[in-house]
């Protein structure tokens, strides 16, 4: 198939202000792409300049096999939602969601089956005759959500639809907007900060930083095999950790050397890691770290370490001790015995285990 | 800027409200209200006098005092200054005078603001390289005094075959008030979020639309404020007024200070008050049915400037 | 095409009101400071002659009375209003029943044509029939007020009416001001027991600084400006004793027909208005951009 969207060496200046650097995606039909990263990474802008709300500096983008570049929004069959939802405050929502329509000219009596059709869909038919001021947050949303679904696009474009819903809700309209695009089979672009958002929904993971691509990925890719330390940090929570480690040749294995504050350093033996430089930075998340006989495999070593800090969480229970001078947390089940000052002894599954070089922080293994 | 609505004092003198107020508190609040009255009258006595000369008949006003109630009410003078009274060579009373004031105020209140609306739209939504210089330009043309302008205008207007004219006079209220309607326009349509107009351009609307659609409906506020603003400053004007006019075409103001100030005849008093209130009569009226408005563009202009 | 046209809508529809500040604000500008530096008389002529007018201008007795009385009037006239306006907006900040009514009452002089405001104290300060006639009336003989007719008095008879008139307005602005400090603060203040009258000078007035700011300019500009008020109550006179800048630049150009001495009095007198103005502007502009 045809990707549906297609970004080729695209770069975004403002003035003499890089903003995006030489990004490159692609994205099929039916897919769900979210663009994650911290505030100020580009990942707006890159939305922007996808429907075509900024223009870009170079490269080039093609919606449906065909060259954006100077085509305008209206002509980029795309919809779009708003972090501020950006209702017309003087329209009704019946009014909100046609406007569209009626500028493109639809005759009346398709626009009122379309309304008809959305407006049940996502159960907002009682609200048809309010103005947005009179709505709730939620309500607010599933307008907007309505106005972009009833265009019917090629292309969805979402810039953090959620952020500005309480917790519960925020929860509740992910699950919706997941629904939706099982149900819709629409290709959608999804801009957020939050890291759960992003592995929820996606079917494709793309991670910004100062407006260059970290990694492209499927979630669990982008979770399990993170392509450098800042991908590693932010997608995750509680986040991986990250110990600096010494990595020694030893026979066909690898022995991984991590200093500790309060005796001799633990020694992790990897069997089946490459080569490595000395110095590495050693990544585990928190899950991949268990009590001492919950967790086997080949790949598990044991050691004893110093819990400093017990952290019940109901399902779990995360303990913290101190190794390689960070604070490394340990997820653990929910009914360990576990005592901040005592020693506990903590499986560690290198088969889980990403390494990084701690100068440039790009994924070793 | 101009909410009035909470008090710092509220807050203080609410508990002492309860009957076991003292009495140096009780004499305080008496020398607050008497000081409030005093200030009162200082402002209202000027309205006060005009109103009582003007009732008055000249005898009266020779022999009676200044702060006196008319003995007989008399709307002799009222009449004289609208339709009789002489300013200068012609003896129309102030009437045609009045009308060239609103020939002139109204389409140049009218034009400027609407030019002001579609310039701050501009500025705040559909920002382009530029855009924040012009904008500067514009303010900083708010500022000048201007008499600067006055003789390259006079010949200007004399080069357009606008000279002593009221369309002329027109443009000049329009140009000189493009600065302060832009300002206006454009201090407003920045609080609204520019994700409104990125998403009517997904919607398929172009420029015009979106103006009409979505910010011209949103606009009543700020449109009455510029409209308020801008009648007080047009219809109250005497400096171009009086440097671009010519006998037959001069605003109320103009006609006003050539009643008061012509030095021929006998000098008729109540007929000076009585033209001088219908000289005003507009722009009271105005501030008394809209002064929440007018007060919000007077701080508007000066604060934000 | 019609991409084009949407595309560069917005620079189109603001271009005419460019052009026309350029031309009639900037252009204009040009046109008077370039013949100020001409010998102009009852004719414009463009041929640069030096500083020849601003020779003339600083050496005339009229202008250097019509710069005295600018200063004493504008001192004046801004330091009256400002504390008028503080005392009253204070005044008025003491949940008062009746404050929208008197808000009114003291604001509404601003609705006013400076030449209405004029003609009214022209008439009150009359001294035949005004306060000084009403005074006597009831028994002081030797009250005198004719400040209006008084060659070394007009000009404070000018700045009662314009504090009359633009007072109220600095009370506006500061009641705003006043309404506009944390009331957190305030009710911190008054939890620590500190008194009313001291919240309000250590507390809500130094937090006012910037409307200060805003109010000098407004008066200052106001003042600079002043022509119609001078015209309705003394018509600059008795002789010169209440001319200012603008009344001076006015007779040049219309009456006496002495193009370079209006001219240069023009750029005289929007130096004065930039030195004070461009500073505030600046860095409001400024402000805004961080």
């Amino acid at each position: 198939m045809a990707p549906i969207l297609d970004i080729k060496n695209l770069y975004k200046n403002y003035g003499s202000v890089e903003i995006l650097k030489d990004i490159n995606v692609s994205i099929e039909p039916g897919d769900f792409l979210v663009l994650v990263g911290p505030s100020g990474c580009g990942k707006s802008t890159l939305l922007n300049c996808i429907a075509g709300l900024e223009p870009i500096t170079g490269g080039t983008l093609s919606i449906g096999g065909k060259d954006m570049t100077h085509v305008s929004p209206k002509d980029r069959d795309i919809a779009m939602v708003f972090q501020s939802y950006a209702l017309y405050p003087t329209m009704s929502v019946a009014k909100n969601i046609t406007f569209g329509m009626k500028v493109r000219g639809v005759d009346a009596a398709t626009q009122a089956a379309k309304l008809q059709e959305v407006a049940s869909q996502l159960q907002i038919e009682p609200l048809l005759n309010r103005r947005p001021g009179q709505l709730s947050g939620g309500q607010r949303q599933r307008v907007a959500m309505g106005r972009a679904l009833v265009r019917d696009p090629k292309l969805f474009l979402f810039d953090e639809p959620l952020s500005n819903l309480d917790a519960k809700l925020r929860v509740e309209m992910r699950s919706e907007i997941k629904k939706l695009h099982q149900n819709l089979g629409a290709t959608m672009v999804y801009v957020t900060h939050d890291q759960i958002e992003a592995m929820t929904l996606a079917t494709k993971i793309v991670v910004l930083k100062g407006g260059v691509v970290q990694q492209i990925g499927t979630p669990a890719e982008i979770y399990n095999n993170p392509a450098n330390l800042f991908v590693a940090d932010f997608m995750g929570s509680p986040a991986m950790n990250l110990i600096p480690a010494k990595a020694k040749r030893n026979g066909s294995g690898l022995d991984i050397e991590i200093t500790r504050g309060d005796g001799a350093p633990i020694v992790l033996k990897d069997t089946h890691s490459g080569d490595l430089p000395e110095d590495v930075i050693l990544g585990l998340r928190p899950e991949d770290i268990a009590e001492a006989g919950f967790r086997a495999g080949q790949d598990v070593q044991e050691a004893q370490c110093l819990i400093d800090m017990v952290e019940p969480a109901g399902a779990d229970t995360y303990v913290v001790a101190e190794l390689g001078g960070k604070q490394v947390t340990a997820r653990l089940h929910a009914e360990t015995k576990a005592q901040p000052g005592a020693m506990l002894d903590l499986a560690f599954d290198l088969g889980k285990v990403s390494y990084f070089a701690p100068g440039t922080g790009e994924r070793l293994n | 800027m101009t909410d009035f609505t909470h008090s710092p004092a509220a807050n203080a003198a609410a508990p002492s409200a309860a009957p076991q107020r003292n009495w140096s508190q009780l004499a305080l609040r008496w020398l607050l209200f008497a000081l409030l009255g005093a200030f009162a009258l200082f402002y209202l006595m000027p309205l006060f006098v005009m109103v009582t000369t003007s009732l008055k008949s000249l005898d009266e006003i020779r022999t009676g005092s200044l702060i006196s109630l008319p003995r007989d009410v008399t709307f002799d003078a009222w009449r004289t200054a609208w339709s009789s009274t002489c300013t200068g060579v012609q003896c129309e009373g102030l009437r045609p005078y009045f009308w060239n004031s609103v020939l002139m105020t109204v389409p140049a209140v009218l034009l400027a603001t609407m030019l002001g609306a579609m310039n701050g739209y501009v500025i705040a939504q559909w920002r382009f390289k530029g855009a924040n210089l012009i904008f500067s330009l514009m303010l900083f043309g708010c500022f000048i005094p201007f008499q600067v302008v006055l003789l390259p205008m006079a010949r200007m207007l004399g080069i357009m075959g606008l000279a002593g004219s009221i369309p002329g006079l027109i443009v000049v209220h329009v140009i000189y008030g493009i600065g302060f309607t832009t300002l206006f326009f454009r201090n407003y349509y920045v609080t609204i979020p520019a994700e409104l107009t990125k998403a009517a351009k997904v919607d398929g609307a172009g420029f015009f639309r979106i103006f009409w659609s979505i910010f011209l409906p949103l606009s009543l506020p700020i449109v009455v404020v510029t409209v308020i603003w801008q009648f007080t400053n047009i219809w109250n004007d005497f400096l171009f007024g009086v440097s671009f006019s010519q006998a037959g075409t001069q605003p109320v103001t103009v006609a006003l200070n050539n009643i008061v100030n012509s030095t021929t005849g006998v000098k008729e008093y109540n007929v000076d008050m009585a033209a001088a209130i219908i000289a005003a009569l507009p722009t009271l009226l105005v501030y008394v049915v809209a002064g929440k408005y007018f007060i919000r563009g007077l701080t508007a202009g000066s604060v934000k400037g | 095409m019609t991409e084009w046209l949407e595309r560069h809508m917005p620079k189109m529809v603001l271009a005419p009101s460019f052009v026309a500040i350029l031309i009639f604000v900037y252009g204009f500008i040009f046109w008077t400071a370039w013949v100020s530096f001409t010998r102009s008389k009852l004719l414009p002529k463009y041929e640069i002659k030096g500083l020849i007018q601003y020779e003339r201008l600083f050496a005339s007795p009229r202008w250097d009375t019509a710069m005295d009385n600018l200063f004493i009037f504008g001192v004046l006239f801004i330091v009256i209003s400002m504390v008028l306006g503080l005392l009253l907006a204070i005044l008025l900040d003491q949940k008062i029943r009746a404050e929208g009514a008197l808000r009114t009452i003291y604001l509404y002089p601003m609705a006013l044509s400076m030449i209405v405001t004029g003609t009214a104290w022209k008439w009150i300060m009359n001294p035949g029939l005004g306060i000084e006639a009403t005074v006597r009336g009831w028994g002081f003989e030797n009250f005198a007020f004719d400040w209006v007719v008084n060659p070394d008095r007009a000009i404070y008879a000018v700045v009662i009416a314009a504090v009359w008139q633009a007072s109220g307005f600095v009370m506006a602005l500061f009641l705003a001001g006043l309404r506009g400090v944390d009331e957190e603060i305030i009710k911190a203040a008054q939890v620590d027991g500190i008194p009313t009258w001291r919240i309000y000078s250590a507390i809500i007035i130094p937090s006012m600084a910037p409307i200060f700011l805003s109010a000098f300019i407004v008066l200052a500009h106001l003042a600079i400006k002043s022509f119609d008020l001078v015209i309705a109550l003394t018509g600059g006179g008795p002789g010169y004793a209440t001319d200012l800048p603008a009344t001076y630049m006015y007779a040049m150009a219309f009456s006496r027909g002495d193009i370079g001495q209006a001219a240069s009095s023009a750029m005289v007198m929007m130096g004065v208005v930039f030195a004070i103005v461009v500073p505030y502007l600046y860095s409001e502009l400024r402000a805004k951009h961080d």
